[in-house]
C-alpha cells in the first residue's frame, strides 16, 4: 500500500521535474518546489525505500510434507542442514569431476551473485522498466568476462591457440578488442539516458559497476588460485566455511558478549573459538589434501589429450620436512621433532585471514542488507536465501589467497612469460637471448660450450 | 564544452547582470559563488555581461594554455606533479558532490575513509610504476627492495584496513547512506585514479604520446565551438542542446588536421619522443635516445585520388602522423561521449558545474571530462600496437624463475630465433 502511494509520488515528482526544467522561473512557489526536489534526494532517513516484498517459501513440498510433524524451529535447522549437507556434497561431486567442471561452477556462481545484486537495485530505484538498462548490465557482465578470460585463462592455454589463426588475433589485439567492446556499451549507455531518468539511470550505471567489481574480479582470481593448484582453491573455502560454521556452533554454546552491533548474533566466544578451530582444521586439511599430486600440482592444458591434467614433481611446499617443535609446545605435545608439509605453514596465514578478517566480509553484507532493508539476497537456496549469502565471506578471501601466492609463493608464470617474449621485437628479442645466457651460463645452468 | 553562463546563485535569485539557463530549474542544491577575481572585474564592468563573459573564458583559455606550456618545458616530473594535483582536485570535486547530494558531511570517519582509500589507490599504482620504470633505482636501496618485493601485499593489506575501518564506522541509521558514499568513492577512484595513472604510463612512453592526445581534444572542444557558432543548426543530442552536427564534423576534420601539423612539429625534437628514463647515475630523468623509426621521416606514395588536389607524388612523413590520425579520430568521434557523459552526470544531479575552481569555466572535472576517456585509448593503443612488452622488466621477471623453468624458457626462445633465422646457428655467441 504504502509502496503504490510513494511510487505515485515519484511519478508526480518526476512530472513536476519536467515542468519545471521547461517553465520560466517563477519566484513564489520555487520554495515549495525546492522543498520537494530536495525531499526526493534526501535520503537522511532510511525511510523512502520501500520494504521489498519478502521473500516466497521456496522449500520444495516433499521436504515439507518429511518436517510436518516438527515444531517451527526444529524444522527450520533441519531445513538448513539437509541444504547445507547437499552444498556440501554437491561440491565434493564437483571437485571429483576436475577443474574444468569448477570453473564452470565459479562462472555461474559468479553470474548468479552478479543477478542477484543488480535485481536488488532494480528493487531499490524502482528502475525496472528502465529503457535498455538490463541489457546493458547483462552486456557490460560479457565484456568484463570477456576481458578477464583472455587475460588469464588465454595464458594456459597458449600451445592450443599458437595453432590457429584467427585466435592468435585475438590474442594479439586482447585490449584493444575488449576496449572498443567496453567504449561501445558506454557510448550505448550515453545515447540511451532519458530526460526524466537521469539519476536513475546514472545510479544504476554505478551500482553495475561496483557490482562488477567486486564479483566478477573476485571470481577471476577464484579461478586463478584454482590453476595454481586445487588445494589453493580448497583450503580456503573450506576454511572460510568451517570458520562459518564452528563460530556459530561456539556461539550457539558458550556465547555470551557481542561482538558488533551490525550482527547482534555474533558473540567473542563464537569469533575465539572459530578462529581456533579454523586453524587446526587448516592444519588437518592441508595435511591430508597435500599428500595427492590431483591437489597440488598447478593445473594445466595438455594439447595432445586436449584434456586439463594435473600431473607433475611436488613443489618443495608439498614435500614433508622435518621441524624442531619450539621448547614451549615441546612440553605440552610430548614431540621433538615433527614432520610437517611446508604447506601447513601456509594454511595457518590463510585460516587466520579466513577467522580474523572474513567475517568483515559478512559484517559487510549484513550492513548491506540493512542499509537496503532486504533480508536475505534472494530466495535460491531454501533456508540460506541467495548465493551472495552463502559466499559472502568467500570474496575477500579469493582476493588475500590471490595476493599471498604472488607475494610470497610463485614468481611470474612462465608462459606467460614465454609469450611475451615472442611478441618483442627481433632486435629486443636477440639482446634479451644474450642477457639470459650470460646470465645462465654464470649461473652454471646451462655449459658454456659452443653447440648446445 | 558546457556553456556555462558565469554564475549560479542561490534559488530564486538570478545573477543581476548574466543570462542563466532555465533547463536546470535555475536553481540547484549547491549555491556557488562568483569567483572571477576583483582586477578582472573592474577591468571589464563597462562591457555588456555576454561580451564580460566571453572576455573571462577567453582569458582564462589563454593563461590555461600558457601554464600547460610551461609545465611541459619544465619537464616530465613536473607534468607528473601536475597530474596528481589535477587528479587529486578531481576526486576532491566529485566527493563534495556526493556529499551534497546525500547531505552526507557530517557523517562520522566518511572524509577520512574517501581520502584514506585516494592514499591507498594512489600508492597501490604509483608503486607499480616505481617498480617497473626505476628498476635499478629499487634494488640499490634496501627499503625500497623490500617495499617493491611484498608491493600487492602491502597495498592490500592497507585497502583492507581501510574496508574494515568502512565497516566499523557503520551506524545504524545512517546504513544507507555510508553504503551510498563508499560506492560513489569507489566508483570515484576507478575513474580518476586508474585514467590519472594511464596518463603517467602514456608520459613515460615520450612526452608526445602525452601532449598530442591532451591538445587534440581541447582543439576539438574549441574547433566544434567554434564550427557550430557560426555554422550551428541541426542539434546533435538531446542531452547537450548546444551541440550540433555541423560543430561536430567541423571539429573532427578540423582536429584530424591540427593533429598532423602538431605532431609533425614534435616529431623532430627529441625531448619529446623519447622514453622517459630514470638515469641512475645523475638521478635524474633524461630524455634522450636514438629515435624510434616512428619518429624517422619516411616516403609515403599519395594515393591517386589525393594527387591531383595536393599536386604532389609523394610526401614524407612521420609514420606517428598516422598514429595521430586514429588519435584525433578518437578524440572528435568518442571523446565528446565522456562530455556527454559528464553533461547527463550534472543534470542528475542538478548542478551546473563541477565546481567553481575556475572563473568562467566551472571546476577542473568539467575541463578534463572529455580526457578520461582519451587517456584509456592511448594507453591501449600503445600497448596494442606500438610497444611490446618492456624488455628489462621481461628480464626482471626472469631472474625469479626457477632454474630449470628458466632453461626451458630460454631453449624454448633460443628454437625460436633458430626458426626465425634471427640467430644464425647453433654456434651463435
Amino acid at each position: 500500500m504504502s509502496a503504490r502511494r510513494r511510487r505515485r509520488a515519484a511519478a508526480e515528482q518526476d512530472e513536476e521535474e519536467e515542468e519545471e526544467d521547461e517553465a520560466a522561473e517563477a519566484g513564489s512557489d520555487k520554495e515549495v518546489d525546492l522543498e520537494e526536489r530536495l525531499h526526493e534526494l534526501d535520503l537522511r532517513n532510511d525511510s523512502d525505500i520501500p520494504d521489498v516484498p519478502p521473500p516466497t517459501d521456496s522449500t520444495p513440498e516433499i521436504l515439507k510434507k518429511a518436517l510436518s510433524g516438527l515444531s517451527a524451529r526444529w524444522k527450520n535447522w533441519w531445513i538448513r542442514g539437509i541444504l547445507t549437507l547437499a552444498m556440501i556434497s554437491g561440491f565434493f561431486l564437483i571437485i571429483y569431476l576436475g577443474s574444468f567442471m569448477l570453473m564452470l561452477l565459479v562462472l555461474s556462481i559468479q553470474v548468479k551473485c552478479y543477478h542477484e545484486i543488480i535485481t536488488i537495485g532494480y528493487r531499490v530505484y524502482h528502475s525496472y522498466d528502465l529503457p535498455w538498462f538490463r541489457s546493458l548490465s547483462w552486456y557490460f557482465l560479457l565484456c568484463v568476462n570477456y576481458f578477464f578470460y583472455g587475460e588469464t585463462v588465454a595464458d594456459y592455454f597458449a600451445t592450443f591457440v599458437q595453432r590457429r589463426e584467427q585466435l592468435q588475433f585475438l590474442i594479439r589485439y586482447h585490449r584493444f578488442i575488449s576496449f572498443a567492446l567496453y567504449l561501445t556499451g558506454f557510448c550505448m549507455f550515453v545515447l540511451s539516458l532519458v530526460k526524466k531518468h537521469y539519476r536513475l539511470q546514472f545510479y544504476m550505471f554505478a551500482w553495475t559497476h561496483v557490482t562488477l567489481l567486486i564479483t566478477v574480479t573476485q571470481s577471476h582470481l577464484v579461478i586463478q588460485n584454482l590453476f595454481e593448484g586445487m588445494i589453493w582453491f580448497l583450503v580456503p573455502i573450506s576454511s572460510v566455511i568451517c570458520n562459518d560454521i564452528t563460530a556459530y556452533i561456539f556461539g550457539f554454546f558458550f556465547g555470551r558478549t557481542p561482538l558488533i552491533k551490525l550482527s547482534p548474533k555474533k558473540t567473542w566466544e563464537g569469533f575465539i573459538g572459530g578462529f581456533f578451530s579454523t586453524v587446526v582444521f587448516g592444519f588437518i586439511f592441508s595435511y591430508f589434501l597435500a599428500q595427492y599430486q590431483y591437489f597440488v600440482c598447478p593445473v594445466e592444458y595438455n594439447s595432445e589429450t586436449n584434456r586439463f591434467v594435473t600431473e607433475c614433481e611436488p613443489s618443495e611446499l608439498f614435500q614433508m620436512k622435518k621441524y624442531s617443535v619450539p621448547p614451549l609446545l615441546q612440553a605440552v605435545l610430548g614431540w621433538e621433532t615433527v614432520n610437517m608439509y611446508p604447506f601447513q605453514m601456509h594454511s595457518f596465514a590463510l585460516s587466520t585471514f579466513a577467522s580474523l578478517i572474513g567475517p568483515f566480509g559478512g559484517f559487510f553484507a549484513s550492513g548491506f542488507k540493512r542499509a537496503f532493508k532486504i533480508k536475505d539476497f534472494a530466495d535460491t537456496i531454501p533456508g540460506h536465501g541467495g548465493i551472495m549469502d552463502r559466499f559472502d565471506c568467500q570474496y575477500l578471501m579469493a582476493t588475500f589467497v590471490h595476493v599471498y601466492i604472488t607475494s610470497f609463493i610463485r614468481g611470474p608464470n612462465p608462459s606467460k612469460l614465454l609469450k611475451q617474449l615472442l611478441i618483442l621485437q627481433p632486435e629486443q628479442q636477440l639482446s634479451v637471448y644474450k642477457t639470459l645466457k650470460s646470465h645462465l651460463v654464470e649461473k652454471g645452468i646451462l655449459q658454456p660450450s659452443l653447440r648446445v | 564544452l558546457q556553456e556555462s553562463e558565469s554564475d549560479t546563485k542561490l534559488d530564486g535569485e538570478t545573477a543581476s547582470d548574466s543570462e542563466s539557463k532555465s533547463e536546470f530549474g535555475g536553481s540547484s542544491p549547491v549555491p556557488t559563488s562568483d569567483d572571477t577575481p576583483e582586477v578582472l572585474n573592474r577591468a571589464l564592468s563597462n562591457l555588456s555581461s555576454r561580451w564580460k563573459n566571453w572576455w573571462v573564458r577567453g582569458i582564462l583559455t589563454l593563461a590555461m594554455i600558457t601554464f600547460f606550456f610551461i609545465i611541459i618545458y619544465l619537464g616530465p616530473m613536473v607534468l607528473m606533479t601536475i597530474v596528481m594535483c589535477v587528479q587529486i582536485k578531481c576526486f576532491h570535486e566529485i566527493i563534495t558532490i556526493g556529499y551534497n547530494v546525500y547531505h552526507s558531511y557530517d557523517l562520522p570517519w566518511f572524509r577520512t575513509l574517501s581520502w584514506y582509500f585516494l592514499l591507498c589507490v594512489n600508492y597501490f599504482f604509483y608503486g607499480e610504476t616505481v617498480t617497473d620504470y626505476f628498476f635499478t633505482l629499487v634494488q640499490r636501496e634496501e627499503p625500497l627492495r623490500i617495499l617493491s618485493k611484498y608491493h600487492r601485499f602491502i597495498s592490500f593489506a592497507l585497502y583492507l584496513t581501510g574496508f574494515c575501518m568502512f565497516v566499523l564506522s557503520l551506524v545504524k541509521k545512517h546504513y544507507r547512506l555510508q553504503f551510498y558514499m563508499f560506492g560513489w568513492t569507489h566508483v570515484t577512484l576507478l575513474i580518476i585514479v586508474t585514467q590519472s595513472h594511464l596518463i603517467i604510463h602514456n608520459l613515460f612512453e615520450g612526452m608526445i604520446w602525452f601532449i598530442v592526445p591532451i591538445s587534440c581534444v581541447i582543439c576539438n572542444d574549441i574547433m566544434a565551438y567554434m564550427f557550430g557558432f557560426f555554422f550551428g543548426r541541426t542539434p546533435l543530442i538531446k542531452l547537450s542542446p548546444k551541440k550540433t552536427w555541423e560543430g561536430f564534423i567541423g571539429g573532427f576534420f578540423s582536429t584530424v588536421l591540427f593533429g598532423l601539423l602538431l605532431s609533425y612539429v614534435m616529431s623532430g625534437y627529441r625531448c619529446f619522443t623519447c622514453p622517459v628514463e630514470f638515469n641512475n647515475d645523475t638521478n635524474s630523468f633524461t630524455v634522450d635516445c636514438e629515435p624510434s623509426e616512428l619518429f624517422q621521416l619516411q616516403e609515403y606514395n599519395i594515393p591517386v585520388v589525393l594527387q591531383s588536389v595536393v599536386g604532389w607524388k609523394t610526401v614524407r612523413m612521420y609514420p606517428f602522423q598516422i598514429h595521430s590520425i586514429a588519435l584525433s579520430t578518437f578524440a572528435s568521434l568518442i571523446g565528446p561521449f565522456g562530455g556527454f557523459f559528464a553533461s547527463g552526470f550534472k543534470r542528475a544531479f542538478k548542478i551546473k558545474d563541477f565546481a567553481n575552481t575556475i572563473p568562467g569555466h566551472g571546476g577542473i572535472m568539467d575541463r578534463f571530462d572529455c580526457q578520461y576517456l582519451m587517456a584509456t585509448f592511448v594507453n591501449v593503443y600503445i600497448a596494442s600496437f606500438i610497444r611490446g612488452p618492456n624488455p628489462s622488466k621481461l628480464i626482471q621477471q626472469f631472474l625469479t624463475l626457477r632454474p630449470d623453468q628458466q632453461l626451458h624458457i630460454f631453449n624454448t626462445l633460443k628454437a625460436h630465433l633458430v626458426d626465425r633465422g634471427i640467430l644464425g646457428s647453433l654456434e651463435d655467441a
